[in-house]
């Protein structure tokens, strides 16, 4: 091996390292999450001036499917919706919806895109944009 | 000069994988877009009923006549899930992999698709001025492995013809659902 060779194999051995040296064991992941509590759930969760648990679930799954979702799971009792969009990536998203208060319904969403958790704010402020319009739909029983 | 190039690859393939790693979700994977009502229209149509068990339980029986298996129901949000796991080989890709490894000898390269699975999912809910008729929307999808057992596609099903045949299927599960049969 002449050395230009060699020392591109150990550059190549070393740069393998440094990529993987960052990660840490994938058991790590059970737990893990890049933003604060807080912070996640302010970007994913929203207040509707509503009582009726029924009709929000409804919504979301009606607001889910127009974005390209399948729903996968929904349980009216836990106001919980599941669904997966498959358009070359796979995002898996599930919406929670309880009362707030007497007279409001807290939305609650969170996503995944692959194999990573959506932890920025815009395609949340995205899917309650929709949400908005589908629930002033509904309201208003206009197709 | 060959080995340098060689190396190189290996050189640059972490680093390729690293930045795949990185890509984030598409800009409009969570909004609505202009297809998102042609869509609507697409995969909804509308029953003269008021009564959403009955349209529910024609949909799972045409589900079942479609041979799906049905996963998950939830009547009061009027929701059915399903799938069904069938063979995806396509003669023209076979043929396109054996031509392949004929010519190159690589048989590890060629791709074919084997399996997938197809999945179903019907929504219901009350529509007109009054929520006395039913709106039916049903949506497709598939993941398609190859015969390595790797995912090779992802997608949605959007063949107007499809949506189409299967509102005729399910008109008639509706009429015979009504009759009993």
């Amino acid at each position: 091996m002449n050395r230009p060779v060699k020392f591109i194999a150990a550059l190549c051995l070393v740069s393998s390292c440094l990529c993987f040296c960052g990660c840490e064991s994938s058991r790590s992941q059970v737990l893990a999450a890049d933003e604060s509590q807080v912070k996640l759930r302010s970007m994913q969760s929203r207040v509707f001036d509503t009582k009726d648990k029924i009709k929000t679930l409804r919504t979301a799954m009606a607001t889910l499917q127009d974005l390209g979702f399948v729903i996968d799971k929904a349980d009216d009792v836990l106001g919980s919706v599941s669904a997966t969009k498959l358009d070359r990536y796979a995002v898996r998203i599930t919406v929670n919806v309880r009362p707030h208060g007497e007279t409001q319904m807290l939305v609650r969403a969170n996503a995944q895109y692959n194999l990573k958790a959506i932890e920025d704010p815009e395609p949340y402020q995205q899917f309650f944009t929709a949400f908005e319009k589908a629930i002033f739909l509904t309201a208003h029983n206009i197709e | 000069m060959k080995k340098v190039r060689y190396s190189c690859f290996f050189l640059l393939m972490p680093l390729a994988l690293v930045i795949e790693g990185c890509g984030g979700i598409p800009k409009d994977a969570l909004s609505m877009n202009k297809a998102t009502l042609e869509d609507r229209q697409l995969q909804t149509r509308v029953f003269d009923t008021s009564d959403e068990g009955k349209i529910l339980s024609a949909s799972a029986s045409l589900l079942q006549d479609l041979g799906f298996n049905l996963d998950e129901s939830e009547t009061d949000l009027g929701l059915l899930v399903s799938s069904k796991d069938r063979d995806a080989m396509e003669a023209g890709q076979v043929i396109g992999a054996i031509a392949w490894t004929v010519m190159f000898g690589i048989a590890g390269d060629a791709r074919y698709d084997c399996r997938q699975k197809i999945r179903a999912s019907i929504v219901t809910s009350h529509a007109g001025e009054n929520g006395e008729r039913i709106a039916v929307r049903v949506t497709f999808q598939r993941i398609v492995w190859d015969q390595k057992n790797q995912i090779s596609k992802l997608e949605k099903l959007n063949d107007p013809k499809m949506y189409q045949d299967f509102f005729e299927k399910l008109s008639k599960a509706v009429f015979l659902e009504a009759h009993g049969i």
